[in-house]
């Protein structure tokens, strides 16, 4: 098997997810990638010539919603799930 | 060797709408934090955006006002990457098909009139804020501008000169204020603007290597940053030393451009169409009624005023600097059809109030009929021009109507021949030495004989009447 993804593509998604991988994990990641690639390069097979590219399955478009506040949430229920919070701002360490 | 700049602008507009692009939140800025919140723009698992539909047509509005092709078919897609202030993680933007590409504003140089294209405008959301604390190592982060809606305005790299980038950006943000459809305030950031500046040997056609420049708030760091930049990559390549390409921040304190050092140096934003979200389609009929209601913009109504009211460039210039001051002049003309007297007594006078409490046109004390009735006062000779200031004035500090001060302060204008002459009779009587002289030829004394007529009647005498009436009197 050709190998579509290498161990230096792996590792760079896995920067740019912010994940932190073990070498063993690498290794791993790089091989299901590959696989999982491999899979999708079945569907090149069909012949998709006459097919326009599309973005989504359902032929839904131009849905709105007019100009309208509505009531936001309630402060507290908006910081319930921040790791840390001053009662007004999500906390996190600090960046810049 | 000489070198010529090459820069490109990306201005990043905040749409004036009530709610938030993808949900109902409030727009209002300055809210307590995280108090304009929801699941959809905290980026909550399981919720779906849907687009304000006013966004998309405030978005054509500015499209269609720098003459751009609208796409029939476009599409969000989601920007992917890390930090604080974008809770999803992503941003929801527009990549391979934005709204709208190819236009073109003019701008006027010293050179004269010349065109930038723009490259493409397409539609996103706003990030939220963050806030470092000084002594703790902690940001804080307010999320009330997450989802509030932004365009994008790309040019061409066509800017060759900092001035021409400042008065680009001044261009797209009197359009942008004429279509009602962002305020343009840079201090607050509902106008901001990244500069991509590369320079190349003077006549060359190839481009130089670029940096990006970010963190410029206001006109004069924009022009000011890119002057720095210029200095910056000059001197690099004088030495043969390489630009490298990057993006800097601007230290208005320190006046100098500081490289952000690769932290978004990877520019791997991994696009693709955002699932949540189906494509717009837009057809001439919806192009058309967007046209059909656009107002008349900038260049049309200065031009315009220079033709139907005889006003100079430059009149026309400041008259057409806001929709709302270009209205103010036309209601004054309307009732008071004598252009350049409503020209200058608007551009020095009100203006000048205006400037002084930093108070736009719309929130003036003085309405246009309330100047019409004062133009009135002064074009009949009911006032003289000094006494007109002083009303003015006067109008301005407590929105009393011009004749309600002229009648509460005695102001009318003294007209009547015979209080003159008895006023002129005193002064004569009461300089006999200066009389004497006069009538001996030293004429430059008439300034003081005028001086006390108008001295004695406290301001109000009609100057031309002294004058007749002093001559005569001398005559003897």
């Amino acid at each position: 098997m050709s190998e579509k993804i290498t161990r230096e593509e792996v590792r760079h998604v896995a920067t740019l997810a912010r994940l932190e991988l073990m070498e063993a994990e690498e290794s791993r990641m790089t091989r299901h990638l590959n696989q999982v690639l491999a899979y999708m390069e079945k569907l090149n097979e069909l012949d998709t010539s006459d097919v326009p590219a599309t973005t989504h399955a359902i032929e839904l478009k131009n849905v709105f919603r007019p100009d309208e506040v509505i009531p936001s949430l309630d402060r507290a229920k908006a910081l319930n799930n921040a790791p840390q919070s001053d009662g007004a701002s999500f906390v996190v360490p600090k960046v810049i | 060797m000489t070198y010529e700049p090459v820069i490109g602008l990306e201005v990043h507009a905040q749409l004036l709408t009530r709610s938030k692009i993808f949900c109902g939140c409030s727009t209002t800025f300055g809210a307590s934090p995280n108090s304009h919140t929801c699941p959809v723009c905290l980026g909550m698992p399981g919720v779906l955006p849907v687009l304000n539909r006013s966004v998309v047509e405030y978005s054509l509005r500015m499209a269609l006002a720098t003459h751009c092709r609208i796409a029939p078919y476009s599409q969000f897609a989601r920007k992917n990457y890390f930090y604080p202030d974008l809770p999803k993680g992503y941003q929801i933007s527009q990549y391979e098909l934005p709204l709208a590409r190819d236009g073109w504003v003019e701008i006027r140089t010293e050179a004269g009139i010349k065109k930038i294209r723009i490259h493409r405008i397409h539609m996103e959301e706003d990030a939220g804020k963050l806030v470092h604390d000084e002594y703790q190592p902690v940001s804080y982060v307010d999320f009330n501008r997450t989802g509030v809606p932004l365009i994008e305005i790309v040019s061409e790299p066509d800017i060759a000169s900092p001035e021409e980038a400042a008065t680009y950006l001044r261009t797209l943000r009197e359009i942008l204020r004429y279509l009602e459809i962002c305020d343009g305030n840079m201090e607050e950031g509902s106008l901001r603007c990244d500069a991509n500046i590369s320079l190349r040997p003077t006549g060359a056609k190839f481009l130089g290597v670029k940096t990006e420049l970010k963190n410029m708030n206001s006109f004069k760091n924009v022009q000011k940053a890119l002057e720095f930049e210029i200095r910056r990559q000059s001197a690099l390549l004088e030495r043969g030393e390489p630009v490298v390409q990057e993006t800097r921040l601007w230290d208005a304190n320190r006046n100098i451009t500081v490289s952000m050092r690769g932290k978004e140096e990877a520019h791997d934003y991994r696009y693709f169409p955002d699932p949540d979200l189906v494509p717009i389609e837009i057809d001439a009929d919806w192009i058309q009624t967007v046209r059909s209601s656009l107002p008349e913009l900038p260049d049309a109504k200065r031009n315009r005023f220079m033709d139907q009211y005889g006003l100079s460039s430059s009149d026309a210039d400041v008259l057409t600097s806001s929709r709302s001051l270009a209205d103010y002049f036309e209601a004054v003309v309307r009732a008071f059809p004598q252009p350049k007297t409503a020209a200058n007594w608007i551009m020095s006078e009100l203006m000048r109030e205006l400037k002084k409490d930093d108070c736009e046109v719309e929130d003036c004390p003085v309405s246009p009929d309330n100047l019409v009735e004062l133009l009135s006062l002064l074009d009949s000779g009911t006032v003289s021009g000094k006494m007109a200031k002083g009303v003015f004035e006067e109008m301005y500090a407590t929105g009393k109507t011009a004749s309600t001060i002229v009648a509460e302060k005695g102001l009318k204008q003294v007209k009547d021949a015979g209080t003159i002459e008895s006023l002129v009779e005193e002064v004569l009587s009461e300089n006999t030495v200066e009389v004497t002289q006069y009538r001996a030829g030293k004429e430059k004394l008439m300034g003081f004989f005028v001086g006390q007529v108008m001295k004695k009647s406290k301001g109000k005498a009609n100057p031309q009447m002294v004058n007749e009436i002093l001559r005569k009197k001398l005559r003897g």
